[in-house]
């Protein structure tokens, strides 16, 4: 049955394949991948053979093809990752696909064969390298450098909270090759095993235990000019792009993160007697209930028009800002509710609700913060 | 070697099925459809098949609904080569559904029909039995394991008391249990992939068979509510207490 008039079977059968995948081969096992800190790499080839990184990439690649790139896959299958209430495995397996991107508009043939089919298969890891321990809302005051020196660029500086870097065999990396300020910054492809390239895990976060999070350290590094990413000191540019559909992946993220805080709470307080009758029956559960529906609804429809207006051609950039920090906001709500139903049960590690309220903050603050997000969506205003 | 696996549209086995408020049946507005599973583990076998150079094409087919197209189209994007729809609206019994699939045999020729042991709606586990006897071919039903030998297929059946082994001449029919394998998931890639491949429709009349029904459905109610059980400390304590209750 259709529920939107965006439901076309394909997109439906990908979704249904997305929640059998979420729930044989994630659900089972997101408890112990948290305490572990780790999860097996098998899944990011698994991840691979269902297309999850295939959206915008070359046929020959293992992509769908550049013209087959579609806003509503992209997205429906984030909601079903966020649904898994694994915001870890989501991250890792996801850091890919914010650094693919770059690479398939921007890097030569020989690049593109060197990593893509095997960064899209999921046999190696992708990550993508912007934020720097000095500042990350601030992309164009970035400080790491890189300088030319004949037929290379040598790149000096560190990057950090980098998802996906530990284990990541490519980084596109932002580094200053002009003046200070926005249009002096470019992207490089950089290699794990290049010379000078060494990192670090960055332990005790908050949430997102089972992803890899990395400090990078470029000690000189020296990379084939050829590695640069578009041309020279235009890199912000492609870096504010690549974060339109990042946004909109993390939006999808946090509707399915929501669902998933309204599933369990309805089950809970279906399940739970207090004086004298199921949760359910009292009006202030309901009224919860009634209000984190609402708000999940409303951003699903929103997300679909901007999925719409992708794919119509032109890159929604204020609604995507828009969206992004109102998702947070949103899913701030349905975690926080969430817990209340829980009550104490809800403050015990183990269950989705509890993961999903400490992933909250990630997704207010990662991929351009909830303060960064309103200032931009007011410039796109023109105001 | 050509497979052919009929596949059917069912509620999904995630759904808690409701009985309709005038128990003609269950309810099925706004309830998620998906391919029979046991079905789905056909649809597996016969790629696995394909794969290792067993068999060079599969043919997937269903009788039903207009929208059982989406059923078909899941088993081209789990790999299978093409469809044919059967369009019908009412019920599909067992009976008429096996002489269609008898039907589409004589034309396609396959050398094996790989089919669920059953459909989770009626739960019939007759289709595959009926076709095989209208056909005339062997049949093994109930396969956890199937492996092709020279003109002959090898086939595991579960049964009550364990395991049993069949030799069947080919061509012949084969129904799935549960454990014959995992099915894939349906990718992306293939996903847009199978939106290419060609799906057949036809019409039972095509076939001449006469889709009326024969078996009349007096009532369907809802199971009992299963009752509260009891902890127990020990086996002891389970022995006395069945003995109590007079059951041991
Ligand atoms: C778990 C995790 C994973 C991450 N993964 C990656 C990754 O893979 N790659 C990557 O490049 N980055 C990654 N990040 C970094 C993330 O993008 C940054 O944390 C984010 O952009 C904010 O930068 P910051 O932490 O340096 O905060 P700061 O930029 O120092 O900002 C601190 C606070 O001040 C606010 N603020 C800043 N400027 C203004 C202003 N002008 N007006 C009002 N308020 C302002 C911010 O909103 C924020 O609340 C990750 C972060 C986390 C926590």
């Amino acid at each position: 049955m259709k529920k939107t008039p965006f439901d076309t079977e394909e997109r439906c059968a990908y979704r249904d394949s997305m929640a059998k995948f979420v729930q044989k081969e994630i659900e089972p096992f997101v408890d112990q991948w948290d305490e572990d800190g780790d999860f097996p790499w098998e899944l990011h080839q698994k991840a691979g053979e269902l297309g999850m990184f295939a959206a915008g990439i070359d046929e020959k690649y293992g992509g769908l093809g550049l013209d087959h790139d579609d806003a509503f896959m992209r997205a429906w299958s984030a909601i079903e990752m966020g649904k898994s209430s694994a915001g870890g495995v989501m991250a890792s397996l996801g850091s890919r696909n914010i650094m693919t991107g770059p690479i398939q508009k921007l890097a030569s043939d020989d690049i593109k064969d060197k990593c893509l089919a095997d960064i899209v298969s999921g046999r190696k890891g992708g990550a993508l390298g912007i934020t720097e321990p000095g500042g990350g809302s601030d992309v164009a005051n970035l400080q790491t450098k890189a300088v030319k020196d004949g037929n290379h660029y040598v790149i000096n500086g560190s990057k950090t909270f980098i998802t996906g870097g530990m284990k990541a065999d490519y980084f596109v990396i932002g580094a200053r090759t002009g003046d200070a300020g926005l249009a002096g910054i470019s992207l490089f492809f950089v290699e794990a095993d290049a010379e000078g390239f060494s990192r670090q895990s960055v332990g005790g976060k908050m949430g997102w235990w089972a992803s890899d999070t990395a400090t990078l350290f470029l000690d000189n590094v020296r990379v084939p000019a050829e590695n640069m990413l578009g041309q020279e000191n235009m890199g912000f540019l492609s870096i504010m792009n690549n974060f339109n559909y990042e946004r909109l992946m993390m939006v999808g993220q946090m509707i399915g993160m929501a669902e998933r805080c309204l599933d369990e709470s309805i089950k809970y307080a279906q399940d739970r007697e207090t004086f004298g009758k199921p949760m359910i029956k009292h009006q202030v559960i309901r009224h919860k209930i009634a209000d984190m529906s609402a708000k999940i609804d409303s951003m699903a429809a929103w997300l679909n028009q901007i999925c719409w207006m992708i794919n119509e051609g032109d890159m929604p950039v204020e609604q995507i800002t828009k969206a992004k920090f109102s998702a947070s906001k949103m899913l701030e709500y349905c975690a926080s509710e969430a817990m209340q139903i829980f009550g104490g049960a809800g403050y015990l590690r183990g269950n989705p609700v509890e993961r999903i309220y400490r992933d909250v903050k990630v997704m207010a603050i990662g991929g351009g913060s909830e303060e960064i997000m309103r200032d931009l969506a007011v410039r796109q205003m023109g105001l | 070697m050509k497979i052919m696996v009929p596949v059917k549209r069912v509620v999904d086995y995630n759904v808690k099925v409701r009985v309709k408020s005038d128990n003609t049946g269950v309810e099925l507005a706004n309830v998620k459809m998906s391919m029979n599973p046991f079905d789905e583990i056909a649809v597996e076998e016969a790629i696995r098949l394909k794969e290792a150079g067993k068999a060079e094409e599969i043919v997937v087919v269903s009788v039903g609904p207009k929208l059982a197209q989406e059923t078909i189209r899941t088993g081209l994007a789990m790999g299978a080569d093409r469809g044919i729809l059967v369009e019908h609206d009412g019920e599909t019994e067992p009976l008429a559904v096996a002489k269609t699939l008898k039907a589409i045999v004589t034309e396609e020729n396959p050398d094996i029909v790989l089919l669920g042991k059953q459909a989770i709606d009626g739960d019939n586990n007759q289709t595959g039995q009926m076709l095989a006897q209208l056909l005339g071919w062997p049949q093994g039903t109930f396969a956890s394991e199937v492996a092709p030998e020279d003109g002959s297929l090898s086939v595991t059946r579960e049964i009550d008391g364990g395991l049993e082994t069949v030799k069947l001449n080919l061509p012949a029919v084969v129904t799935t249990d549960l454990r014959l394998n995992e099915p894939r998931y349906a990718s992306l890639p293939n996903i847009m992939k199978a939106k290419r491949k060609p799906i057949d429709m036809k019409t039972p009349a095509d076939y001449g068979v006469d889709m009326g029904t024969r078996l009349t459905v007096l009532k369907v109610e809802e199971p009992p509510q299963r009752e509260a059980g009891i902890m127990v400390e020990s086996v002891e304590d389970l022995v006395s207490k069945l003995k109590e209750k007079g059951v041991i």
